[in-house]
């Protein structure tokens, strides 16, 4: 929890034993519609957690959960040891006030499948917000930090560009440099290549294999099979709100047990 | 890259003749603009002819009373603007509350202000005295009402808190027209949610708001001249008196119209580069400035017209 201030590539301090992630039964639903129906499942610290699955199957909104932008209805889901959006108190569970529920969301970067880059800054001004807004950091230090972040993803050349003046692949990379900045321990990527011209994947999984082999924990869920594969160190297989399987990518994705999982991947493979 | 390489190596084709085609003569067009020239030159000449007497136009042009009263019209203006615009951001915050009860408060609010005539509310703060006799703001201020309110001040009162009920409705237009996205991208950088209305949603709501209030202040400008009705005085009412006392009424109306129109066109200018400001960003180019639009027009003169806007 402490705050340091020189914090650098690796970001926050990770609590060794506990898992980043960890859901237990977590249910979500959207008036009487039940998205997820009880999620069981854990992510290892430095981990890559790839989420793969047919649309609606409720991926995209566990994923979400994981930095509170849904609110669970039931279950426990942990986040480095603490509560999502709760505080537990003997056997009463109190909702975190807005601002507390900002602090957590500063250590858990994401990224978009729309890459909701802010239009009206560059792409520099978009990197520096969070740190100099949230964190309180120097301009010019934060500039700084982010040229540093833009080169990371290949794209020091078109800092003064705004969004508009990018194209897909390079806002979502863009992207990923506004969430780096703020040194997150988790990164969160919500089928960040599902925008993009296929031409443009390759960049955008290029700097997320970079950055699992920098040792991010990340949970993506994605289409990717190919990412999924090679970088991925587990992998869920999501359906209808439930996990049906999960294990290393290449079993699940080669050797799938189940038949949904099976009936999936030869349609997507 | 290699795209252009490709195209370039590509052996350029033979270019056909350009096509000399005699265009289309529109008859009917000469005919309505023969027709429009006549009754304007017609209404021009009866304005000549009518008994008006010009020269009292240009002689009364720059008397200090008018250039008094163009002054407060102006401050007039942007002080209930301000007032107006304020009380809008709050309002259109307040009525996106979850809050059910500032929520419906910025409803009535709304309501009330919108669905009666401004020159009866102005008319409704003028005679408040009836209500409350005394103003006491206990340890800072304490008067009659009567003296407390001001004929600037119920003008202001009047004419700002109206604006603000229009107000409301453009900002909240222009809040809910920000993509959820935006929200939920600053919301997970962990910024607050006053910071995100701040930094991320309301600079791009004023894409969406700078127009429709551009238009609000060069309403607010002319609808200045009802506060005459509560003993202000600004350019309508010294216009008027000036009219009274020279014998000249009419034509002061005249010179009352010429600048309430400088005014509305500076202002209109000025929010031609507000805008232009808001956009950047959101186009690829910026629109160019009029003196941009000027220069690129003399360049083009002569060519044909289609090549110009191509």
């Amino acid at each position: 929890m402490s705050d340091e201030l020189n914090k650098t590539e690796s970001a926050a301090p990770v609590k060794s034993g506990v898992p980043m992630v960890r859901a237990q039964g977590v249910h979500k639903s959207f008036g009487h519609v039940e998205v997820l129906k009880g999620i069981d499942l854990e992510v290892k610290p430095g981990e890559v957690f790839c989420l793969i699955g047919p649309s609606g199957s409720g991926k995209s909104t566990f994923l979400r959960c994981i930095n509170h932008l849904e609110k669970i209805n039931a279950g426990r889901l942990y986040v480095d040891g603490e509560l999502v959006g709760y505080r537990q108190q003997g056997d009463k569970v109190y909702e975190l006030r807005d601002r507390e529920v900002a602090m957590k969301r500063r250590d858990i970067g994401m990224v978009f499948q729309r890459f909701n880059l802010f239009p009206h800054m560059t792409a520099v001004e978009n990197v520096m917000e969070a740190p100099v807004q949230v964190k309180g950091a120097g301009k010019a230090q934060a500039k700084e930090r982010a040229m540093q972040l833009l080169e990371r993803v290949g794209l020091a050349d078109r800092a003064g560009h705004y969004p508009s003046q990018l194209s897909g692949g390079q806002q979502q990379r863009v992207a990923i440099a506004r969430a780096l900045a703020m040194d997150p321990k988790l990164m969160l990527f919500d089928e960040p290549t599902s925008a993009l011209d296929p031409e443009l994947v390759g960049d955008v999984l290029d700097v997320m294999r970079d950055l699992a082999e920098s040792g991010m924990t990340m949970v993506v869920v994605t289409h990717e099979m190919g990412f999924a594969r090679e970088v991925g160190d587990s992998l869920v297989f999501m359906d209808e709100g439930v996990v049906v399987e999960s294990g290393h990518p290449r079993d699940v994705l080669t050797n799938p047990q189940h038949e949904r999982t099976q009936s999936f991947l030869s349609k997507v493979l | 890259m290699t795209d252009n390489e490709k195209t370039a190596g590509a052996a350029p084709a033979a270019r056909p003749e350009a096509i000399k085609a005699i265009p289309v003569r529109h008859y009917g067009r000469y005919v309505t603009a023969v027709v429009a020239i006549a009754i304007l030159v017609a209404i021009i000449y009866a304005f000549g002819q009518g008994k008006i007497n010009w020269h009292a136009v240009p002689e009364y042009f720059f008397d200090h009373r008018i250039m008094t009263g163009v002054g407060k019209t102006l401050l007039l203006t942007v002080l209930s603007m301000l007032i107006g615009i304020v009380g809008g951001i709050v309002l259109a915050i307040m009525r996106l509350s979850r809050n059910p009860v500032t929520s419906s408060i910025a409803w009535f609010y709304i309501w009330f202000f919108r669905g009666t005539p401004v020159l009866v509310q102005l008319f409704l703060w003028f005679n408040l005295g009836l209500v409350f006799e005394y103003i006491n703001l206990m340890p800072f201020y304490k008067d009659y009402w009567s003296n407390f309110m001001t004929p600037l001040l119920t003008a202001l009162l009047g004419l700002g808190l109206n604006e603000a009920a229009y107000m409301a409705e453009i900002c909240r237009a222009g809040l809910l027209a920000v993509d959820e996205g935006q929200t939920e991208a600053a919301h997970a950088l962990g910024m607050s949610h006053a910071r995100t209305l701040r930094r991320v949603i309301i600079p791009q709501a004023m894409r969406v708001i700078v127009p429709p209030t551009g238009n609000e202040v060069i309403n607010m400008l002319k609808t200045t001249s009802l506060v005459a009705a509560v003993q202000y005085p600004e350019l309508f009412r010294y216009a008027q008196d000036i009219g009274q006392n020279s014998g000249a009424p009419v034509e002061m109306y005249f010179l009352a119209a010429a600048w309430y129109l400088i005014m509305t066109s500076i202002l209109s200018v000025g929010q031609y580069y507000i805008e232009r400001y808001y956009a950047r960003g959101s186009s690829r180019s910026l629109p160019p400035t009029p003196w941009q639009k000027v220069k690129a027009n003399m360049f083009s003169l002569g060519r044909p017209k289609g090549a110009v806007s191509a």
